[in-house]
């Protein structure tokens, strides 16, 4: 389908490259590149026409590429579709680059979209425009960081050691 | 001796004796647990409390999950910082006399998980009375665990937590011979 999505958009250029996993054909999963600006017309394309009919947003998810040799962006916005009628599968990425990386929000095409956009911005602080309620869903409230950040120490920065004491007797 | 000291002493050791054998033997045998399991070490603890490991044995099997009707905290598997506040309020909801059993290496220290979301030791933000180590400790720990809260009951157990101290500073020292070989590195 990825020749349906450049006929469809001639203008961009996707760069196609094939994702192998086990026991699938060669070419079963192909990984596309997105820009943010791109994005939306993108998706809801992927979703809407009969010949892609991406039903299901699987999984939105972010790759940090901090120090990673070759890498020109620093973070990569995977969005992994599957078609349940037509049975196949696309991955797409999309890059995005401090400071203020920002990307459009799939909430209003997928409303799975809104938990795991939650996530992303609380572990790597990319921000999505037009979320609903883009806020901290798996660290506390207070907690100023992005734990997935590749430079983020695995013990954090001493948040987790920040908090009050309850003593014998206190009620 | 004069009359009265005679008569202070065998009243204090009359009281005390009631006390002791009387109250704190009710308490010791009738400790109701609230098990905050967050994780594996809770499988564990309903392993403890099932037929084969049975802590009903020691008085321990009315197992309540409210603290209002619990008197004995048993925080089982590892407590991330979010959590931490909840299990503050648990904790100060229970009333007096109250103990806390921290069960397993990540309740007592953070475990494996040095991470920057977890408590390393709920003893950091609350008090602690016995620590089980293991991951998950053996049902057989767990009752020793529990027969170590039933000795500090033994001796003070009607008194509040704040007038209790850090209680009696015992481990628990296996009764047999342990040998420990190289093994298998």
């Amino acid at each position: 389908m990825i020749e349906h999505l450049q006929a469809r958009f001639p203008e961009i250029e996707f760069s196609p490259a094939a994702l192998l996993g086990r026991g699938d054909e060669p070419g079963a999963q192909q990984c596309v590149r997105v820009l943010p600006a791109n994005l939306l017309e993108v998706m809801r394309f992927l979703r809407d026409d009969s010949r892609c009919r991406f039903e299901q947003l699987c999984d939105l998810t972010c790759i940090d590429y901090l120090n990673f040799p070759k890498a020109t962006d620093r973070y990569g916005v995977v969005y992994s579709l599957l078609s349940i009628s037509l049975g196949h599968r696309l991955w797409l990425k999309c890059f995005v680059n401090d400071p203020d990386p920002e990307v459009p929000s799939l909430t209003s095409i997928w409303a799975g979209a809104d938990w795991m956009e939650r996530e992303v911005f609380d572990m790597f602080g990319v921000v999505f425009t037009d979320h609903p309620d883009l806020r901290r869903i798996l660290t506390w409230d207070g907690f100023e960081a992005h734990p997935l950040r590749k430079d983020y120490p695995l013990r954090g920065r001493g948040e987790r050691e920040d908090y009050s004491v309850v003593t014998r007797g206190s009620a | 001796m004069t009359k009265e000291d005679l008569l202070t002493t065998r009243l204090d050791s009359v009281v005390g004796f009631i006390r002791e054998k009387g109250v704190h033997w009710c308490l010791k045998y009738s400790l109701w647990p609230l098990p905050f399991a967050t994780a594996c070490c809770g499988i564990e603890f309903m392993s403890t409390v099932a037929s084969r490991y049975d802590i009903a044995r020691f008085g321990a099997e009315a197992v309540r999950f409210s603290p209002r009707q619990a008197d004995l905290l048993i925080c089982a598997g590892r407590v991330a910082i979010k959590m931490m506040p909840v299990l503050q309020r648990i904790y100060q909801q229970m009333c007096e006399p109250k103990w806390v059993i921290s069960m397993g290496a990540c309740a007592s220290t953070g475990g494996v998980f040095d991470t920057y979301a977890v408590v390393q030791g709920i003893d950091q933000f609350m008090p602690v009375d016995v620590y089980i180590p293991g991951c998950p400790p053996r049902p057989e720990q767990v009752i020793e665990g529990v027969m170590a809260i039933q000795r500090m009951v033994e001796k003070d157990g009607s008194k509040p937590s704040w007038q209790r101290g850090d209680g009696l500073r015992m481990v628990a020292e296996p009764t047999y011979n342990v040998t420990v070989d190289g093994g298998d590195a």
